[in-house]
This record gives C-alpha cells, structure tokens and sequence, in this order.
C-alpha cells in the first residue's frame, strides 16, 4: 500500500475529483480526514465508503472560508494522530461567465475559496508540517490557469494565483523537507461538468485529443503519485492532465 | 516544571542565552540574531510547549519576552 498509515486531509471530499481522491487514498491504506461543508449533506458515495472503511475515513466539517473552522480541524488531526502527512487543496468555485458578465459577489466568493481558503490551509498544514519536517501538499488547479479558456477569465485568474502560490510556497518550504505541487485537470467528467458541458461548452469535448473527458479516477492516480513518497524529490511542479485540450 | 520554567527554556534554547537575560528588555529591537526566521521557530517551540495554536497576528506581534507572556494569556496560560 502507497500511503499506508500516512494521514491525509482533502478538501471538497463529497463528490467529483474530492471524492475519487478520498476513495483512492482509503484504498492506499491513508487515514483520511474528508473534508466536506455539511456533513449532514454527506453524498451517498462517501457514506458508502465510511461504511467501507469505517474508522479509517473521518468525515468533517471543513468549510475552507472559514478560518476558524480550518484551525479546528487541524487541531483535531493533530489530537487524534499527531501528524499530518499530506494536505490536499480541491475545494473549489468555477464559473462560466464572459468578461462583462463577471458577477463581483461571485467573484469574492471564487477568491474567497480557491485562494484565500487554499492559503489559509496551506498556512496551517506547513506549520505541522514542519515540525515534522515532511509533508505533501497538493493544489487543485485548472488547466484553464495555464492556457486560458473564453468564459471562463475570472475562474482562470483565480486558478492562476494557485499555481503561483504553489510555486513560491515550494520554495519556502523545501527546507523542512515540505513538497507542495499541482495538478491542472482539464475537462473531468464529474457530475457538476457533465451537467454544464452540454449548454455551455457543447462540442468541446471534439477538442480534446484524447476524445474524451477525464474520469475522476484519472486525476486521483496523479494525487495518488504527488502524496506517495514515489515523488520524494518532485516539488514546486505544476501538472497538466488535459488529454491534449485544445481551448 | 511550572509555565515560567517552560518559557523560558524555549527562550534560552532559541536565542542561546542564560535565562538571566531574559526581561523587560528582551526583545526583537534589543536582541540583534532576533530575526523572523528564529521568531517562527520560538513561537513554534512555545506552541508545542504549552499545547496551543496562535493566529498568524499573534505570531507576527509575538516580538518581545514580554508580548510573549500576553499573548499566551489569552490561551489561559499564565507565565
């Protein structure tokens, strides 16, 4: 087993690339601390592994704007386990809109939860991280980040201050042994996508080379590599998986 | 080992110095290795040492032997 006994925390565990993570990292032997906003709205998925892993799999609170409640979790995690081995950053907002249709409240609340939420958790887990002098972080962003997408520039740009924060933070924390990198998914076939591709990317899946979307599965085997220790010495890197998306 | 025997061991094992200097004037603007670097690892080390988390202004403010002292006050630890 690739993380057997390594403690993992994941944001936006309930459903789509969240949830296929969970489930991969479960299967890995990691304790795993999901992180979801209600866990009374718990998806019948992740309660279908709780009761497959049972203690293994703790589903917790975690709403990533909410400083207090990310401090609490980590305290609880360093309660119960005394470490923390690998943080996972996929809660997150998308939004499809054109430039001059770009709602501002929307907007706060994207910057509010990809970056400012993401920092907020990196901040907390490299300050375990590094007393123990190890760790993985591993960011969520977008392939639009790196290429770019139309109706898509508000999403992008919060996505884009993913990646440069995860390139600086690499740097700060290589010294106590810290890695932090991210994976770029391209177009991923969860629920939430298949919903909104049809009415509003219609043919884009003809764009992608591979010819078809990604599966969840797809993009937690790369979360899978970035957690193990099979990427000792990767840090600082920033992973497209976009099946050759043309945008 | 009470509280104040606690903190300042995690003073004189982070700035390498005799718990006789430490007081009213042991702070960032006297002690001249006091840098952010070192300030992390003390508040890290008085963390661990008195089971507590500050927020990231306490961590910034914690600039003195003396602010030190406050701040763990509002954890309830009495130095």
């Amino acid at each position: 087993m690739r993380l057997n006994g390594k403690i993992a925390l994941i944001t936006g565990a309930n459903k789509g690339i969240g949830l296929a993570i969970t489930q991969r990292f479960l299967g890995e032997g990691a304790i795993v601390y999901a992180g979801i906003k209600n866990v009374a709205e718990a998806s019948s998925d992740l309660n279908i592994l709780k009761t497959k892993f049972d203690s293994q799999l703790n589903i917790i609170k975690l709403n990533v704007t909410e400083s207090e409640n990310c401090k609490e979790v980590f305290q609880q995690i360093k309660k119960s386990c005394d470490k923390i081995d690998v943080l996972v950053n996929n809660a997150g907002i998308v939004s499809y809109e054109l430039v001059p249709f770009i709602d501002f409240e929307k907007l706060q609340l994207m910057i509010q939860t990809n970056v400012v939420g993401l920092i907020k958790m990196c901040q907390l887990a490299s300050r375990y991280m590094a007393r123990q002098k190890s760790g993985s972080i591993i960011n969520i962003s977008s392939i639009v980040s790196l290429k770019g997408a139309s109706g898509q520039a508000a999403y992008s740009a919060t996505k884009g201050a993913v990646n440069s924060f995860t390139l600086s933070l690499a740097k700060e924390l290589a010294n106590s042994n810290i890695r932090v990198n991210a994976i770029a998914p391209g177009m991923v076939s969860t629920e939430r996508l298949k919903q909104i591709s049809q009415e509003k990317f219609g043919d884009k899946v003809s764009q992608i080379g591979f010819g078809r979307m990604a599966s969840p599965d797809e993009i937690a085997d790369i979360c899978l590599f970035f957690a193990s220790d099979e990427s000792s010495y990767v840090t600082g890197q920033l992973l497209g998986a976009d099946g050759s998306l043309t945008i | 080992m009470n509280n104040l025997d606690k903190y300042n061991q995690v003073f004189c094992e982070t700035f390498s110095v005799n718990s006789d200097v430490l007081g009213t004037n042991f702070s960032n603007d006297t002690i001249e290795n006091w840098d952010s670097v070192l300030q992390l690892s003390l508040v890290t080390s008085i963390e661990d040492a008195f089971d507590v988390m500050f927020e990231p202004e306490e961590i910034m403010d914690f600039k003195s032997y003396e602010k030190g002292k406050v701040i763990l006050l509002k954890y309830d630890v009495i130095i």
